[in-house]
């Protein structure tokens, strides 16, 4: 068969199998649906719920405004899809075209799509993750779980990390009038993803909120009274907190173990594939029947010289399903390269956030719009005289300005004038991320070098 | 057809009833320079949407001022301060989130769900004193009393007091116009006058308000105790001026725009009668197609910026011609077909980014409710003459009046 | 009806939390917060909402501009267990 029959044959009758059944694997499959792929699609997840949206649980399911049950995606189209929930894949075999399931099922392929997804990073003592009231929260479990303890009046929650969940989780306790402490190893919250500048206005919105926020520390342990409660959180600078609910909020790490030993390109840092989401093995060889999108994936990014790029962003794991999707089905000439540029938001404290582009890279900052005093800004950070990421605070209708400096690689610190620029904003600030190799609650871009074998597991970031 | 003459012709009353080829031909021409110390014109969707979002390009009537035209009046002519829609951040913002606390979310996340059945209801009676009549004009009968009407009782303004301050508000949307051919000096000395005795004018409703509030938007927005403060007192008068007249002298030429579109498209008016629903998107696609708002012409640059490779001067005056973007063959699959069932409208009808129209909420609701209800109730309506006579305005740009044949009205 | 916003899009222009205040609510100035699993009753404010969004970031279950009939909610995963 030469490759159009081939093509033809695939996208008529073809076994497409994509495993991960969250956000990137249903767009996926509803794009292979709209382009006219006929064939059998089968949709294997861990969880036993049908794809659901998971930045509620951290906001409106908190907040009580949504259901931890009810957060399920709405569907662009019907995907008549075989369903493999509550059941995940433990095992990969390039040659057969095989995945292998937790209930010893195996599933053959034409074409596969890995969406796996990240978890959230357990508590690293595993006897005291293990006691009652101690929570991550990524899944709709977690979040049903975590709702339940929230609502029967805890005495006070204790937060390790002071990321983006962990600040919207106290966003959220606050709102709702409980006590809580958040425990940061930084120097202040988001530090990580936005750098001491932002982080110094983000402790402030902590502060003046009633959190009772405690920056510089490690958690040291946590401790459980005899029925296997938690009671109290132990600190690096001698404190103990007494709390009845602990929610352990240190990032996330990859879904790649179930891959090991099946020869792709797949480590902590993610599944290595190329800018048109085929995946690599672990020679550095392109794959032409294995896709990655999501969290999952680490894939080459032009903007930042084709170093691998890995975003826990979900519009990220939309668009990079659409092109993934489109390839799996489409004639080389035909397919697309995966180049959308990072974007995140977060909503905590009634204040709204987002950024374009990688902040972590930004060596400095400029606050050309608005006032850091008046928690509503836009700081644009520049990396090597260029303009590389933007972060609004309240700001938003004008990052997509900041999105198009970016793209077009201008030139920094922003020399022209802008409206409601103050005199804070006329000079470039040093952006003041942590050191990279002490890592908190860690951000939520990274790059990864060039090797799609994923050996190299020190971050060593460009600007060094 | 030379490029010197567009922008004249544009503004030319004879071009009102259908501008759209001239925004075809200014499209050839995406960035438009006159000289001169001439505005730019801007006409392709992708440009104007980037610059409605350019921190480089200012509202402020004191840099337009500068930049040596001033349509709408200098502040000092007046004695009113500008109002929001000719300030930058953070002015604008404080000024907008002022005046939002009474009129939407976050703290009055209700007000406009709850206005729909009083809205509705003002319609049903105005179609009912339509009835025995063979020949209505819908301007004069209609699509100017039922907007005038709902911001008068959403401010809190004497719906009896209408011919009074419509003779103050019709110089001040003429000084809105930039036909700068036609006696331009005298126009905005005429309008900047108007402005500040319907500022006078409010400000004896707001005196009372203060001392006695009522369940209205000026006894809010002068009793506002929110984190940002009170509006001093001119502000809550400039605010309150933009937001009477804005409040209808849009909305009645959605809804006339709307409806002589309607009657153009008579398998579309049909359809609605039956469809309620369609009225969402008819309207969405209205505000693409017919936009009531055709161009904003009060904007600046405060730098250099490089538009398509041209670079437009610091200092210079921007014109966004959102008409044209609305009709862009680059955006909009098929653009000069009215398609009630588009799903991708994403048009420039009310602006983007901070200064997007304030008001659009209502608009849509008052348009859904009005064209439903005119394609229910009126009986076999026709258009007696089309084009229609244009009001003289290039920039709120609808019909002056709108005869339409009925053979009746059917029951509510 | 399901419905998500894409919040990359969303510029807080906050027409859905106007015309549909028991679906979208405005939680400052500029976040959107939203119940993710409206009630039925809802459909026709959902449905203006999802029209009137000025960045088109929404998407509800059967309102959107897929062009296909519109699904039940929990059909397909009733059928594909």
């Amino acid at each position: 068969m030469d490759g159009d029959a081939f093509l033809e044959w695939l996208r008529r009758e073809g076994r497409i199998v994509i495993v991960g059944a969250s956000l990137a694997g249903l767009r996926a499959a509803e794009v292979l649906r709209a382009e006219g792929f006929s064939g059998s699609l089968t949709m294997i997840g861990d969880e036993p719920y049908e794809p659901y949206d998971r930045p509620p649980l951290s906001k409106a399911v908190l907040l009580g405004k949504a259901s931890p049950q009810h957060t399920e995606l709405p569907r662009r189209r019907e995907i008549d899809a075989k369903w493999r929930l509550g059941v995940a894949a433990t095992g990969l075999d390039l040659a057969a075209k095989r995945v292998r399931l937790a209930d010893g099922d195996e599933v053959e392929y034409d074409r596969l799509l890995i969406a796996t997804g990240v978890r959230a990073r357990p508590w690293p003592k595993e006897s005291e993750a293990q006691l009652d009231g101690v929570f991550v929260l990524r899944t709709r479990d977690d979040a049903a779980g975590l709702h339940r303890r929230l609502k029967a009046s805890p005495r006070r929650v204790f937060v390790i990390g002071a990321g983006f969940t962990g600040s919207e989780i106290a966003s959220a306790c606050r709102e709702q009038g409980v006590a809580v402490t958040v425990a940061e190893r930084a120097g202040a919250p988001l530090v990580g993803a936005l750098g001491g500048v932002v982080g110094a206005v983000a402790a402030e919105l902590h502060r003046e909120n009633g959190v009772d926020l405690r920056t510089g520390v490690m958690v040291t342990a946590l401790e459980g009274d005899s029925s296997g409660r938690v009671r109290a959180a132990h600190l690096s600078d001698g404190t103990v907190v007494e709390t009845d609910v602990v929610i352990v909020s240190l990032g996330a790490t990859r879904n790649t173990e179930w891959l090991a030993g099946s020869g792709l390109g797949a480590g902590p840092r993610g599944i290595a594939c190329d800018a048109g989401c085929r995946a690599f093995d672990f020679r550095g060889i392109v794959t032409d029947d294995i896709f990655v999108a999501g969290d999952v994936a680490r894939s080459p990014h032009p903007l930042f010289n084709y170093q691998f790029l890995s975003l826990e962003h979900w519009g990220n794991a939309v668009t990079q399903a659409e092109v993934a999707a489109h390839n799996m089905i489409s004639a080389s000439a035909e397919r697309q390269p995966h180049m959308w540029v990072p974007a995140f938001w977060s909503s905590q404290f009634g204040v709204n956030i987002k950024s374009v582009g990688v902040p972590s890279l930004g060596e400095q900052i400029m606050i050309t719009q608005g006032s850091l005093a008046e928690r509503r800004f836009i700081g644009v950070y520049g990396y090597q005289g260029r303009v590389i990421a933007a972060v609004s605070f309240d700001n938003t209708r004008w990052l997509e300005f900041y999105q198009r400096l970016i793209e077009s690689g201008a030139p920094f610190p922003v020399e022209f004038p802008t409206v409601d620029r103050r005199p804070e904003g006329r000079q470039p600030v040093p952006a003041d991320f942590p050191d990279p190799s002490l890592p908190s609650h860690g951000p939520t871009v990274t790059l990864s070098g060039y090797s799609p074998a994923d050996r190299r597991l020190v971050f060593t970031p460009g600007r060094h | 057809m030379t490029q010197a003459s567009l922008l004249r012709q544009i503004t030319d009353y004879a071009n009102r009833a259908n501008p759209y080829p001239l925004y075809e031909e200014l499209r050839k021409t995406p960035v438009l320079h006159e000289g001169d110390g001439g505005p730019y014109l801007i006409s392709s969707y992708w440009d104007i949407e980037s610059l409605l979002h350019d921190p480089r390009i200012s509202s402020d009537a004191a840099n337009l001022a500068a930049a040596g035209a001033d349509e709408m009046g200098g502040p000092e002519a007046t004695g009113l301060p500008p109002s929001f829609i000719r300030l930058d951040p953070p002015e604008h913002d404080r000024l907008r989130r002022i005046a939002n606390r009474p009129f939407g979310p976050p703290h009055s996340p209700h007000k406009m769900d709850s206005m729909r059945p009083e809205l509705a209801e003002i319609v049903s009676g105005l179609i009912d004193g339509l009835s025995g009549e063979g020949q209505i004009d819908l301007v004069d009968q209609f699509a100017y009393p039922f907007p005038v009407t709902v911001i008068c009782r959403l401010l809190g303004v004497p719906r009896e007091d209408e011919p009074r301050f419509r003779s103050w508000v019709d110089p001040i949307v003429a000084g809105l116009d930039p036909d700068t051919g036609r006696e331009d000096a005298e126009r905005q000395k005429t309008a900047q006058e108007a402005r500040l005795q319907l500022g006078m004018y409010l400000a004896g409703l707001v005196e009372q308000r203060s001392k006695e509030p009522r369940d209205d938007m000026l006894s809010q927005l002068v009793t506002s105790h929110g984190p940002d403060g009170p509006m001093t007192t001119m502000e809550v008068l400039s605010t309150a001026v933009l937001l009477l007249i804005a409040g209808h002298e849009t909305t009645v030429n959605l809804i006339t725009n709307g409806m002589l579109t309607l009657l153009r498209h008579p398998e579309v008016l049909r359809r609605l009668r039956d469809e309620p629903g369609l009225a969402v998107n008819i309207v969405e696609e209205l505000l693409r197609y017919e936009p009531p708002v055709q161009l904003v012409p009060q904007r600046t640059c405060i730098a250099d910026i490089d538009v398509r490779g041209i670079t437009i001067p610091k200092g210079s005056r921007i014109w966004l011609v959102l008409a044209a973007g609305n009709r862009d063959p680059e955006r909009f699959e098929d653009p000069d077909r009215f398609d009630p069932d588009r799903r991708d409208i994403q048009h420039l009808g009310f602006g983007s980014g901070v200064h997007s129209c304030f008001g659009a909420p209502l608009a849509r609701l008052e348009a859904q409710i009005a064209l439903y209800e005119l394609a229910r109730r009126l009986d076999n309506p026709r258009l007696v003459e089309d084009p229609p006579p244009y009001r003289r305005n290039a920039v709120l740009r609808g019909p002056r009046h709108l005869n339409i044949a009925i053979d009746g009205v059917r029951p509510r | 009806m399901r419905l998500v916003v894409d919040l990359n899009k969303c510029q807080g222009y906050a027409q859905c939390a106007f015309l549909a205040p028991d679906v979208f609510a405005m939680h400052g100035e500029e976040s959107l917060v939203y119940n993710p699993l409206a009630e039925q009753e809802q459909r026709e404010r959902v449905a203006r909402a999802v029209a009137a969004c000025p960045v088109q970031a929404i998407t509800a279950d059967g309102l959107d501009d897929a062009g296909e009939p519109p699904a039940e909610p929990g059909q397909e995963a009733a059928h594909g267990r």
